[in-house]
């Protein structure tokens, strides 16, 4: 038996009532494995945000969770726009969401932000026009 | 005391092996084995959603009955607000605690003092900014076992108060000893209850050491025996002294609404319960200052163990509170209204102590689970196909429980048969066929 198991899930693009379905099934698995709560709750927190930022943004995509005792990755890719500037999407309060998607709620600027503070370590890989792909550790040993 | 003594119980000779209670039971604690349902005691929540569900009448709260008073030198009937919802032919709460004391109680405690005593000490505990955003109501007892198992990361955010019940009942041990000269144990205090959850509570409460309540009789009793006491009321005594926004306890919101917070949110039922602390977990409702959650449909008043329906019930309470003045009794100076102790995580849904060994379950169960049909019917006595690959792999269920599969393995079976059978034939001829040479 592999000492890592991977989950794939493939995030649509087009409904927002389903964004956080991949970060709730992640959220069970974890707790059914017996994970800190802690750790559960920086997955389920900093996975949330990153499934609304490929809805709002991108247009879904794909996002992989590696589970092992030690740690767990997620790295999710897009095919969307890019982010032309990681500087300024990094600061809080920071949003280049439409109108429409602020109207229901979303984009306060707080996804990337979020992200960094509930993970252990965050890499973003962007290209504007090609996609964007973000690779979050979070260590589950204490 | 049984480490997971249960109010809510199965009647097995009323019990049908219907798969009603098995799909409502919102943490898959039912499973029906031998054509009967069984409950599992370390994930259930006495919640009551299979008391209301059961067609049959099998699924019971085990209360305690009014024998129990004799054992007492002094017994006191700590009245639930939501028992002034439920007659048809009175509103008035004086007439309905007359009644009681008619019945055989010798005095009354209405918990709406106590509900708002912990207002009062929410409303501190909320200014003083030292609370966990959005802070949770700890006033039912289902609900705190729900986070308990199913919500590790949302204990610190339940307010860590004790319930209107447990504050009433020490306050009401309190003044009866002032005024009988009796000793406290000589004090029968008696909850008269909505829900089997309290009854659970007192016998194994989470965050109270040991309950100040001595026993608790379910509404559906006391008014069976009410509705005769009416009549015979001969002088209706002054016994109401609470206020309406303790009364307003009973129904679903009246909670939050008597808070200080400005954003709030009350939520009921417990389905509902489940997608509010969901979204909570996911830090979706991080501007909401305080969550009441009640496990009942329309809050206490939906309680499966009262006789009136909620819609009526809760309009009968908001007739009452409309009525009635929002005296201020609070009390609580004397009682510690905090938990006594701190409560912590059940992982009742793990798979295993290991995470390594976890793992490789999952992925069994994983593996399991896209054989099976995925109907959810509930026919092989778990609540869902996933639930069944679980149990297989902690031991509890087979593959052949899923009827599909079972079928699947007969027609294999009856296929194989039938081969055979073609084989012994064709032998058999051949054998003639040489013996003829």
């Amino acid at each position: 038996m592999a000492e890592v198991m991977k989950l794939h899930y493939t995030v649509s693009g087009d409904d927002f009532t389903r964004a956080g379905e991949t970060s709730s099934k992640v959220k069970k698995t974890l707790n059914q494995l017996g994970f800190r709560p802690e750790v559960v709750r920086k997955v389920a927190i900093s996975m949330y945000e990153a499934e609304i930022n490929m809805v709002i943004h991108a247009n879904g995509g794909t996002i992989d969770v590696d589970i092992s005792p030690e740690e767990i990755i997620i790295v999710m890719q897009d095919t969307g726009p890019g982010i032309p500037d990681i500087e300024k999407a990094m600061q809080e309060g920071y949003s280049t969401a439409d109108h429409n998607v602020r109207e229901l709620g979303f984009g306060a600027g707080m996804g990337l932000p979020n992200m960094k503070r509930y993970s252990d370590d965050m890499q973003i890989d962007t290209e504007v026009g090609k996609g964007t792909c973000v690779k979050l550790v979070i260590k589950a040993k204490e | 005391m049984e480490k997971y003594w249960h109010s809510v119980t199965l009647d097995k000779d009323l019990c049908k092996g219907c798969t009603h209670c098995l799909k409502l039971c919102p943490t898959q604690a039912i499973r029906v084995q031998g054509g009967k349902a069984k409950i599992l005691k370390e994930r259930c929540i006495d919640c009551g959603e299979c008391i209301r569900v059961c067609p049959y009448h099998a699924k019971k709260a085990v209360t305690d009955s009014f024998e129990m008073l004799k054992r007492f030198k002094h017994s006191i009937a700590l009245v639930a607000p939501a028992f002034y919802g439920q007659f048809s032919r009175t509103e008035d709460i004086d007439t309905i605690l007359t009644a009681l004391i008619d019945l055989g109680f010798d005095d009354v405690f209405e918990v709406a003092k106590g509900a708002q005593a912990v207002t009062k000490k929410t409303n501190e505990l909320l200014a003083s900014g030292e609370l966990l955003k959005p802070s949770i109501s700890s006033a039912c007892p289902a609900v705190v076992r729900l986070i308990a198992i199913k919500f590790p990361n949302l204990i610190s955010n339940i307010v860590p108060l004790k319930s209107p019940m447990e504050v009433s009942a020490a306050q009401a041990r309190e003044e009866a000893a002032i005024k009988t000269g009796l000793s406290p144990d000589e004090i029968g205090i008696f909850f008269i209850s909505p829900c089997a959850a309290k009854a659970t509570f007192i016998k194994g409460g989470y965050t109270v050491n040991k309950s100040n309540v001595d026993g608790v009789i379910s509404i559906k009793d006391v008014c069976i025996k009410m509705s005769r006491q009416f009549q015979k009321i001969a002088d209706v005594k002054n016994l109401h002294e609470a206020g309406s926004s303790g009364v307003m306890w009973a129904a679903s919101g009246g909670e939050a609404e008597a808070t200080t917070a400005k954003k709030f949110i009350a939520v009921d039922g417990i389905h509902n319960v489940i997608k509010v602390l969901e979204e909570i977990e996911d830090g979706k409702l991080g501007d909401i200052e305080y969550v009441e959650a009640l496990a009942c449909p329309g809050g206490c008043v939906g309680g499966p163990l009262t006789t009136e329906n909620s819609f009526s019930a809760r309009a009968k309470i908001q007739r009452i509170c409309k009525s009635i003045d929002d005296t201020d009794v609070t009390f609580g100076e004397n009682i510690n209204m905090f938990w006594d102790q701190a409560m912590v995580y059940r992982p009742v849904m793990n798979l295993d102590p290991d995470i390594n060994e976890a793992m490789r379950k999952l992925n069994l169960i994983d593996e399991l689970y896209e054989q099976l049909p995925k109907l959810d019917c509930g026919s092989c006595g778990s609540p869902g196909c996933r639930t069944l690959a679980e149990d297989i792999v902690r031991g509890y269920a087979k593959e052949t429980d899923c009827i599909f599969k079972l079928r699947e393995k007969v027609s294999a079976m009856a296929r194989d048969m039938l081969e055979l059978e073609g084989q012994n034939t064709l032998l058999s001829s051949k054998k003639s066929e040489e013996e003829n040479k």
